[in-house]
């Protein structure tokens, strides 16, 4: 067992892992956090996004010790401090961007990082940025019109519906 | 996943230390060996980190030659912008979560017969820098998750000439996102040079015939005459080796017009 500690939504905590120990698994089972999904744990659906230094990483893919010393933000942290629905998850809300909400904290980190990256991307870039999350709800039309809206952007009317 | 052991060293010289405990292994972002690991196809007793080595990270312009540190990330080269044809490589790799992760070296090193970076690194004429040597690209690749690494050795950076145009088409296996096909094109002062990804069971490797046609006459018809064999091409449930063959001198052709 090796001691990690990390700064995780602000707080900094510490644990000990195995060296398999996946950044998704501590964040889950240690730090009681299961807002953090696993869906497929081979790295495609993209549930257990969560941003580790800033940027947007499948927690499911990176070793707990990697993460050592890192900053790292899940879903659980994204809420403004009073505790309402930040931009993002609130035009999740508005857009019905969920439908079972299994990929929805993916999702949601996704878009946070992308709109950190590029404040105002177009139908188009909101799709690629998305291609590592997977809704098998087919639930996308709607999540992109959440992206869209929560960049403060005209929510398209989109081809395919 | 088996356990193992977890060091992440800061220096190549504690990563070379690192690495001599038998069936020691690498890590770069971990973005093909964690699930690798997760399978059981693998149970090194100790990964070595390599995302802490602070001299295996960067990209630096030197001249027409670009040097990627090893554990520079596929975002970061996405980025770069100063070989064009190698960032827009980059940043068609994976999804934007496992660009964050995986790096060149991992990469590399893996030699994944359908990855992106061995097209790149073959057909710039790259150089394989490791820990003890430097080793040229046509040397390097040695048939499918096959190279000329030694146990124990490390890829600490990799050197790009930068060619006078150069272009990556990657016909996208849309479940994977790893290439069904990829072809580099790239001319270079001395001659063009073309490598093919995702289409041989012998992994990447370069198409001589059409390098020698566009040397002499660097455009999509110069290609007219030519034929791809679809012996020893991979066959699988998402194409047969006829069709890859055929997609060789499709997407080399798609290469050559984008980059003239």
């Amino acid at each position: 067992m090796t001691k990690v500690t990390m700064t995780v939504n602000g707080k900094a905590v510490s644990g000990d892992v195995e060296g398999r120990t996946l950044l998704s698994s501590f964040l889950r089972e240690d730090q009681g956090l299961t807002g953090t999904h696993i869906g497929c744990d081979t790295s495609q659906c993209g549930a257990c996004v969560v941003h580790v230094d800033g940027q947007a990483v499948k927690s499911c893919t990176m070793l707990a010790a990697e993460a050592d010393g890192a900053t790292v933000d899940t879903i659980e942290g994204q809420a403004n401090a009073d505790g309402s629905l930040n931009v993002i998850q609130q035009a999740f809300q508005d857009h019905h961007g969920l439908q079972c909400g299994f990929c929805t904290p993916g999702m949601v980190m996704s878009a946070a990082a992308l709109l950190k990256e590029n404040p105002k991307p177009s139908e188009a870039e909101v799709r690629e940025y998305l291609e590592g999350n997977i809704c098998r709800c087919t639930g996308y039309h709607n999540i992109v019109k959440a992206i869209m809206a929560a960049s403060g952007q005209d929510v398209p009317a989109l081809a395919a519906e | 996943m088996y356990d193992f052991d977890v060091e992440k060293p800061g220096t190549i010289a504690e990563a070379a230390t690192a690495m001599g405990v038998e069936d020691a292994q690498a890590l770069g972002g971990g973005q093909t060996l964690i699930p690798t690991l997760k399978q059981r196809l693998a149970s090194p007793s100790k990964l070595v980190s390599l995302s802490s080595v602070a001299e295996m990270q960067g990209i630096t312009k030197e001249g027409d030659t670009l040097r990627i540190g090893g554990a520079t990330t596929h975002a970061a080269v996405a980025a770069d912008g100063s070989y064009p044809a190698l960032s827009a490589l980059a940043s068609n790799i994976g999804d934007p979560a496992v660009r964050n992760r995986g790096t060149i070296a991992g990469s590399l090193a893996n030699n994944d017969p359908a990855a992106c970076y061995p097209a790149a690194a073959l057909a710039s004429g790259a150089t394989i820098i490791t820990n003890t040597r430097e080793i040229a690209a046509d040397d390097y690749f040695q048939g499918m998750f096959d190279t000329a690494l030694d146990e124990g050795e490390i890829i600490t950076a990799v050197k790009f000439p930068i060619p006078q145009a150069a272009n990556y088409q990657k016909f996208v296996q849309p479940a994977s996102r790893f290439a069904l096909v990829g072809v580099f094109v790239a001319k270079l002062a001395d001659g063009v040079r073309v490598a093919v990804t995702g289409a041989s069971n012998e992994g990447v490797f370069r198409w001589t015939e059409a390098e020698g046609a566009l040397s002499t006459d660097f455009s999509a018809s110069a290609l007219d005459g030519l034929s791809v064999s679809p012996d020893n091409m991979i066959t699988d449930l998402h194409g047969s080796a006829t069709y890859r063959a055929h997609l060789v001198k499709v997407m080399t052709g798609r290469a050559v017009t984008a980059a003239s």
